[in-house]
């Protein structure tokens, strides 16, 4: 609220240039390939409302995006978020940003280590690539030697969970009403980040260190009528990282690593590396082929929910046709330590000038029922789909 | 002495003024027109226009795309661009930011809304087609003299007016083309038509350029471009509109972070 009546006096004080709205709304059908361990349906029917507005004004910029996801399965899947709704202040040697909004970090594809800023929307998609807004003051000064950003967080966002109802579930489930912290100032507690990012020549570099509430909890088991039920409790905790893109010719060579301090026990490292190698416009058909090669590692050997921590590769191929529809194709596998494959299928393609039809899969294979305690992937090894989602945007 | 010298410096002079290409071997006309030509483009400072893209099939069926192009001089290298992506309404907010270099290959970021992300593209794709169209990434990108090697070739009369034939080679082994044939004006330097040569050294397509105005009492700018292709029947227009320059563009508005705030 308090926000609301900053960002109401900043508008006052900003002469508007241009506005326009712009988003889209999506029908989105998922079908489980198996039936799940808890009674959960098989078909999960949503629709998703994403508007964004804008305005400039002279040296600055007013944006608000709001989400919505109505879903038939998973109540909690259900939700609506303010992704933006935040000012923007530029000039040639700095940047202020204040509000509600969403930042990037990093350089990988198959994992986001580094990226901290935002909480993850974990009811959206297992892939971790949704984010919740997030409330901030963002300060970027801008110098010959690379850019500085500077972020104070004041106030925290709890990650989203699957409900009772939905897929990609725990046996038990995560109760957000049992939450806590343990800084005394729960989601008041004040984050703080700083990031400095250059590019030298073929290299884009970025060095970052995050101090506050970790984005991802720990769950605490809490006995409840009729079964117990997870608490998430979410530590405070300094992470320090890196991340390193050398872009060479048609290779992309990527690294992203993090140290953090971790909750009560050690420090612990983590990494993703690895590289993308594209041909062009094979055999003069317009076409591209990628290559991804990833590898996932964690020095933990369990990692914040209490899983199993496994290193994985990741390989996979992205083909983009280059014509009028824009037919994109991304399929890749991560195979970890114990040959657990997860695959991930997406293709889409756009029809007519407003239409765009996405096609989604995410396989869960070579799991087999010894592996309770030892796989990652146990508990939503029933949960593979198919998905489409056609949404209209304009 | 004196006297002869400045005779013969009177009679040079003279014949600069009707062929200041006389006795160059037609690889060294072929450059000096390149860089006379070049010379014509510099000095812009800054400049913005608007484009749409009009694709069209064999069938005779279209679809468009529109876009902003924001431009801006770097000394002693290429340019720096901007384009923003408008249309269709799934890709609006994207937008590419390229440091063009004359020889080394380019540097650029993509950026993806929905993500929030800017992404260091590679920028090794020359011949690919630049948003489904009949344009490649090398047909788009900063026209530099040095990408080519320059040859001329003849002199034509097209629409009464007096013009050079050039032969170009890209320089980069990984261009779609075996050599390019420009008809460029005598008198105003700017391109009227090129013929490409794909890597089987047959005729692909042949882009001509119309409806030119001159800004600045300088520039001269074709507002209609046309790009047909000659092997699958597709063609391709691109037509600018609100082109203005010098803007007060800054170097801050070509950087990562800006691809960021632009709408």
């Amino acid at each position: 609220m308090r926000y609301g009546v900053l960002l109401a006096l900043l508008l006052a004080l900003t002469p508007a240039a241009s506005a326009e709205i712009r988003g889209y709304f999506a029908l989105e059908s998922r079908s489980y390939l198996e039936n799940a361990d808890y009674g959960q349906d098989n078909q999960q029917n949503s629709f998703v409302f994403e508007p964004e507005y804008y305005f400039e004004g002279e040296s600055s910029l007013f944006t608000a995006q709001l989400f919505v996801r109505e879903d038939s399965m998973d109540d909690e899947r259900s939700h609506a978020d303010i992704r933006e709704l935040s000012w923007l202040y530029y000039s040639d040697d700095w940047e202020l940003r204040l509000g509600i909004s969403k930042v990037f970090w990093g350089v990988a594809e198959s994992q986001h280590l580094v990226d901290i800023i935002n909480q993850t929307d974990a009811v959206e998609n297992v892939d971790g690539e949704d984010k919740l807004g997030q409330p901030m003051i963002n300060l970027t000064l801008i110098r010959d030697w690379g850019n500085v950003d500077l972020f104070v967080l004041p106030y925290f966002r709890e990650r989203t969970f699957t409900g009772v109802d939905g897929r990609f579930r725990a046996p038990f489930i995560v109760d957000d009403t049992l939450t806590s912290y343990a800084s005394s100032d729960e989601e008041r507690h004040i984050d703080t980040a700083i990031r400095w990012s250059s590019t030298l020549g073929d290299w884009d570099i970025g060095i970052g260190h995050f101090s506050g509430t970790s984005r991802e909890p720990r769950f605490l088991l809490t006995p409840q009528n009729p079964q117990p039920v997870l608490a998430p409790h979410y530590t405070t905790i300094d992470q320090t990282s890196l991340d390193v893109q050398a872009t060479i010719d048609s290779w992309l060579w990527k690294l992203e690593l993090i140290s953090n301090s971790g909750f009560d026990v050690d420090r612990y490292t983590a990494a993703v590396f690895g590289f993308e190698y594209s041909f062009y416009d094979i055999a003069e058909s317009g076409i591209d082929i990628g290559w991804i090669l990833e590898y996932q590692f964690d020095d933990r050997k369990e990692d914040y929910a209490g899983l199993p921590q496994l290193d994985t590769v990741v390989i996979g191929s992205r083909i983009a046709w280059n014509d009028e529809q824009s037919t994109e194709l991304l399929i890749g596998a991560g195979i970890n330590e114990i040959d657990n494959i997860f695959w991930n299928i997406e293709a889409s393609r756009r029809i007519g000038d407003s239409w765009k039809l996405a096609l989604e899969a995410r396989i869960i294979s070579g799991i087999d029922d010894s592996q309770l305690l030892e796989s990652p992937l146990f508990s939503v090894r029933n949960d593979s789909f198919v998905q489409l989602n056609l949404a209209y945007y304009f | 002495m004196k006297y002869y010298l400045s005779a013969l410096l009177l009679i040079t002079a003279q014949m600069t003024s009707a062929d200041p290409y006389a006795g160059m071997s037609p690889e060294e006309k072929g450059l000096a027109i390149a860089n006379a030509a070049d010379e014509r483009t510099n000095g812009f400072i800054d400049s913005s226009a608007n484009m749409r893209m009009i694709l069209t099939n064999k069938y005779g069926q279209s679809s468009e795309r529109e876009l902003r192009v924001r431009a801006m001089e770097v000394a002693n290298d290429g340019d720096k661009s901007m384009t923003i992506f408008d249309t269709p309404a799934d890709v609006k907010g994207t937008a590419l930011l390229t440091y063009s270099h004359k020889v080394k290959d380019d540097d650029q970021w993509l950026y993806l809304p929905a993500v929030k992300r800017v992404k260091r593209m590679s920028s090794s794709n020359k011949s690919g087609p630049f948003m489904g169209s009949e344009f490649s990434f090398e047909d788009m990108g900063s026209q530099e003299v040095e990408k080519y090697t320059w040859k001329y070739l003849r002199d034509e009369t097209i629409a009464d007016k007096e013009a050079y034939v050039l032969e170009r080679v890209p320089v980069n082994k990984r261009s779609g083309y075996t050599r390019q044939i420009l008809w460029t004006y005598k008198n105003e330097l700017y391109p009227i038509k090129i013929d490409f040569y794909d890597r089987k050294k047959s005729l692909l397509k042949t882009l001509t350029f119309n409806d030119y105005k001159q800004y600045k009492n300088k520039f001269w700018r074709a507002h209609d471009m046309n790009m047909v292709n000659h092997q699958t029947g597709k063609k391709t227009q691109l037509l600018w509109s609100d082109i203005s320059y010098e803007n007060d563009f800054k170097d801050s508005d070509f950087t990562k972070n800006s691809l960021k705030r632009l709408r």
